[in-house]
């Protein structure tokens, strides 16, 4: 009889299928990492996946032809890549560029769903193994399903938070801490039990527990720490599929899986330092405990500025940066800013974008939509490289950030957000801050930039602002 | 609340430190003003005026007896000699040029503040002087040279004959290049100019003239003056100059570099081979001199009839416009210096523009101040305002783990992953080298990934994390129906993964390579 859980040599072509599959996906991420070899990258990526796809499909129907479910197999497989294609192209292409963060963090959920699935089946279909080995596969079950589990409903609740249908303020459970630990212990004690007495309760505990843990995780980050969280997830829908591989003793999976685990947690770690956060607190999910809802009253005066006022500025400026944030992309403010960009450029004035790592809700959110907007990206830097250039600079544009900009970050060491680096917009010589209200950010700070002497607010949606100032110049 | 003192420059100076408008400024941030009897009477501000704008008249001992002294030009020996200790001397004090003059204020214990040293950065545009100053200097050399050349500067058709225009050559497209690029077409010459920076093309067109490229790279430099240039470039430069000097009628040089004699533009066979009765004004006469045969104060006529006018006050042959302007900065940098409006200077090091303007503070010499940049070149930390400036709350870094503690860790890692694999059956050990390969692969392959790129690598990140259909696909031939249905639901869910990551990611990619092709036009353009 045929065992599906442990094709323990996939016929050797296969197995060299798999070894240039994992050398394309290794490529594909090293081309991902400069704009030259981006688009090669991506070609890679997709090679390597096809290659694995037709060696799996191969080696698996080879392999158990004959078999009365083989017919049945086949069906359901190439229904289900078919759908599954369709839909995936589908999303991809009447995707909004703003609506990216929310089809990322949908996109994990499938892998960790997935990961669940193939870990319950392990654990139904029997897999005819004795003595240790049958002890690990009961672990590496539990292990798969508790990590596919976890980042299941980890980017459910990212998806609903990042698309508004569910309030972005962190979840504040009484003894958060101590509950996430629990889990961890408890998850561990079943694993125990289970590989003592692998009954199929124990898997439905184990999975319920792993959904729970993962939706607490997520729920108690604040909407502001998304970008982390959505790189966070990454991390984790990679190891869940290296976990698979150790189930299924596939090292292509284990390869895989722990590239995009690493590559994800890596990210992740670079995005920590730009928000100066403890990686570790990240990883638990505890570090919605820094960001509690102090109060989002901002004291002293605003002082309003109308559209004639800042196109005025603007036509005298001869230095200007662009500060934009998530607001820029919720109101589609992107094309207009790029007009109004070009325009100013046309003017002879220096016009740049000062981009915050984790403006947005998604790492490179920014980059992404200014690219969209075909905003030169050599006029788009890094806080590092243009906030010492902001005392120099004549007008700042706030379009949609609030807490990249927020000078509490550097200096009020009482700050929720005290030292997070922060683009330094207060030091130049005018602001102008599009914001639809007074409202705090997203991380509930108070922002003091508002009231400063050289601060004008202008009031509306961005998009519309920035279109009237395009008019009046 | 102390008093500011304005003394009466000596000759041939003829602008004042402070003009009634200004004393008024003055006094509402809460200073008492002395002036000296006849301080302002050079620049047609009789004492009455003063008087009237809330100044007390005085004479040249009380002013020199205030807190604060303010004036134009440096203060003679006699004038330190009169000072207080502890005085604050607001001047042009050339400090680059004068060490034994900052050294003997330092001496003397007062506190000194150069005008000319305020930082050219945007902020500080308002007290600077040297842009004011150009400014009047770059008009008055263009009435200067229209007062010497014996023809109209505009173009005329008369019943008497036709009038060509004049052609004016300015060298230099600073301040005062463009003050006089201005100044000679609103008379209605036909203006060309010169400059090492293509980027002041736009500004030259926008005022009238007609801008002379020199086809050589320059390099921006990081202090907003142009720096001293290429071989190339001068070579290229030199015979641009031959060829306008001799179709011009009148140039008017502005070259300057900042602490180095001023470039020689014009040579002696140039000025040889112009028309007689042209006109040159040498403004870098000064400073050794645009053009080979100027001489500094002077009027100079040469064999073959041009005159070439080397005046080094052209700004004070407007005193009363030039006091006003001066006034106003001098206005403009003590808003910086009294933030409370009561009279109460306070001086902050960590601010970049009152560092950089202090030369002298209690005893010591201050000058030179930490370099300022102020252009977008790469940003060097040296910025001084980060002694006690809102950048300087930025945290320290957090402190790395001690290496015992990282060593530790390291070995119980290691130790860790024997132990595992010395007991574990095969195929274990296996994969945990394949496990432990990729996490390392995985962390070094994108090590230096562009922050633009952040978001398509992980939408590839997620395409690639579809493998997991690799899984479902091997259960999907199982006997247990269960297990088929279950993983034909996985394949579906990853398939969407699959397709959708890698289409979403191309079409990001695209928009990215769009922005590639504007690129050419930006680098030209910086």
């Amino acid at each position: 009889m045929h065992d599906v859980t442990t094709i323990d040599a996939p016929s050797s072509i296969a197995g060299a299928a798999y070894i240039v599959a994992a050398l394309l996906f290794i490529m594909s991420l090293a081309g991902l990492s400069k704009h030259e070899t981006s688009r090669a990258g991506v070609g890679y990526g997709i090679a390597g996946m096809a290659i694995a796809l037709v060696a799996t499909v191969w080696a698996t129907f080879a392999g158990a032809w004959g078999s009365p479910t083989v017919t049945l197999g086949a069906v359901l497989l190439v229904v289900a890549v078919i759908v599954g294609a369709a839909i995936g192209l589908w999303r991809a292409r009447v995707v909004e560029m703003t609506g990216m963060p929310e089809l990322i963090a949908l996109l994990h959920s499938f892998v960790g769903l997935a990961a669940v699935l193939v870990g319950w089946n392990g654990a139904l279909a029997s897999p005819h193994l004795t003595g240790a080995l049958l002890d690990i596969h009961h672990a590496e079950v539990f292990i798969g399903v508790f990590i596919g589990a976890v980042t299941f409903t980890g980017s459910i609740v990212a998806f609903l938070k990042l698309s508004a249908r569910m309030s972005s303020a962190p979840l504040m459970l009484p003894g958060k801490n101590a509950l996430n630990l629990g889990a961890l212990v408890a998850f561990v004690a079943l694993t125990v039990w289970y590989v003592i007495t692998p009954e199929l309760w124990l898997l439905v505990v184990v999975t319920a527990l792993a959904l729970a843990l993962g939706w607490h995780l997520v729920a108690s980050i604040g909407g502001g720490d998304m970008p982390v969280v959505i790189s966070m997830l990454n991390s984790y829908s990679g190891w869940a599929a290296a976990a698979a591989g150790f189930l299924l003793n596939n090292d292509l999976l284990i390869v895989t899986g722990a590239l995009v685990g690493s590559s994800g947690a890596y990210l992740s770690y670079i995005m920590c330092k730009a928000m100066n956060r403890s990686f570790i607190s990240v990883i638990a999910g505890g570090f919605g405990i820094a960001a509690p809802t102090s109060s989002g009253e901002v004291e002293g005066e605003t002082r309003e500025i109308t559209v004639e006022e800042a196109a005025e500025m603007l036509r005298d400026a001869s230095s200007v940066i662009i500060t934009p944030g998530y607001g820029m992309a919720v109101a589609q403010a992107q094309y207009p800013v790029a007009e109004l960009t070009a325009k100013l450029r046309e003017r002879g004035a220096e016009v740049r974008f000062g981009i915050h790592p984790v403006a947005g809700r998604l790492p490179g959110h920014m980059n992404v939509l200014l690219a969209e907007a075909k905003v030169p990206y050599d006029v788009v830097e890094e806080m590092d490289e243009i906030n010492d250039d902001f005392a120099a600079t004549a007008v700042v544009l706030v379009i949609g950030a609030n807490d990249t900009v927020n000078p509490a970050a550097a200096e009020d060491p009482g700050s929720p957000i005290a030292g997070m680096p922060v683009l330094r917009v207060w030091e130049a010589g005018n602001v102008i801050v599009f914001k639809r209200s007074m409202a705090a950010g997203y991380a509930g700070v108070a922002n003091p930039l508002f009231t400063r002497d050289n601060t004008r607010m202008l009031f509306g949606d961005a998009k519309q602002r920035v279109e009237d100032i395009l008019k009046a110049l | 609340m102390s008093r500011i003192g304005i003394v009466t420059e000596p000759p041939p100076e003829t602008r004042v430190a402070a003009t009634p408008a200004t004393v008024k400024q003055l006094i509402s941030l809460g200073y008492d003003v002395v002036v000296e009897a006849g301080a302002g009477a050079a620049s047609s501000f009789p004492d009455d005026a003063y008087a009237a704008a809330g100044a007390t008249i005085g004479t040249a001992s009380d002013a020199l007896a205030s807190a604060i002294v303010l004036k134009v030009n440096a203060p003679t020996d006699e004038e330190i000699a009169a000072l207080a200790p502890g005085t604050t001397i607001v001047g042009l004090l050339a400090p680059a040029f004068k060490p034994e003059l900052l050294a003997a204020l330092a001496e003397r214990g007062v506190t000194a503040l150069a005008m000319d040293a305020v930082p050219r950065i945007s902020r500080a545009q308002s007290m600077d002087v040297l842009s004011s100053m150009a400014n009047i200097a770059g008009y008055r050399a263009v009435v200067e040279a229209a007062h010497e050349f014996g023809r109209f500067f505009t173009g005329q058709v008369t019943a008497a004959g036709k009038v060509p225009p004049a052609k004016v050559l300015v060298a230099g497209a600073g301040v005062a290049g463009l003050a006089a690029i201005g100044a000679a077409s609103s008379l209605g010459a036909i203006v060309r100019a010169t400059d090492p920076r293509p980027e002041v093309a736009d500004q030259v067109k926008s005022i009238g003239g007609e801008y002379l490229k020199v086809e050589v790279e320059v390099e921006q430099s990081t202090d907003g003056y142009a720096k001293a240039t290429s071989e190339a470039y001068d070579r290229r430069a030199a015979e641009i100059y031959s060829e306008q000097a001799a179709d011009v009628d009148i140039i008017v040089t502005t070259a300057l570099i900042p602490g180095r004699p001023a470039p020689k533009l014009i040579t002696a066979a140039d000025v040889a081979s112009m028309k007689s009765g042209s006109v040159i004004v040498d403004m870098a006469a000064g400073m050794g001199g645009n053009v080979e045969g100027s001489v500094a104060g002077e009027r100079i006529v040469t064999p073959n009839g041009v005159v070439i006018l080397g005046y080094t006050d052209l700004a004070s042959r407007l005193p009363t416009q030039a006091s006003q302007l001066y006034g106003t900065n001098v206005v403009n940098l003590l808003k910086l210096l009294t933030p409370g409006k009561d009279g109460e200077l306070v001086l902050d090091f960590d601010d970049v523009v009152q560092r950089s303007v202090t030369v002298a503070r209690g005893g010591d010499v201050t000058w030179p101040p930490p370099p300022v940049q102020v252009s977008a070149a790469p940003a060097a930390s040296a910025s001084p305002a980060g002694a006690g400036g809102p950048d300087a709350s930025a945290p320290e870094p957090k402190r790395p783990m001690s290496p015992v503690r990282r060593v530790v860790l390291i070995a119980i890692g290691i130790a860790a992953l024997f132990a595992v694999n010395a007991v574990a059956p095969p195929p274990l050990p296996q994969h945990f080298t394949v496990l432990v390969l990729a996490v390392i692969v995985g962390f070094y392959v994108i090590g230096k990934v562009a922050h633009a790129l952040h978001t398509p690598l992980m939408s590839v990140t997620n395409a690639i994390s579809g493998i997991i259909v690799v899984g479902a696909m091997v259960q999907i031939t199982s006997d247990v129906l269960v297990v088929q249905i279950l993983a034909a639901i996985a394949v579906l869910l990853a398939s969407i993964n699959i397709f959708g990551g890698f289409a979403v990611t191309r079409r990001m990619l695209a928009m990215f390579s769009q922005g590639t092709a504007s690129k050419g036009q930006a680098a030209d353009r910086a």
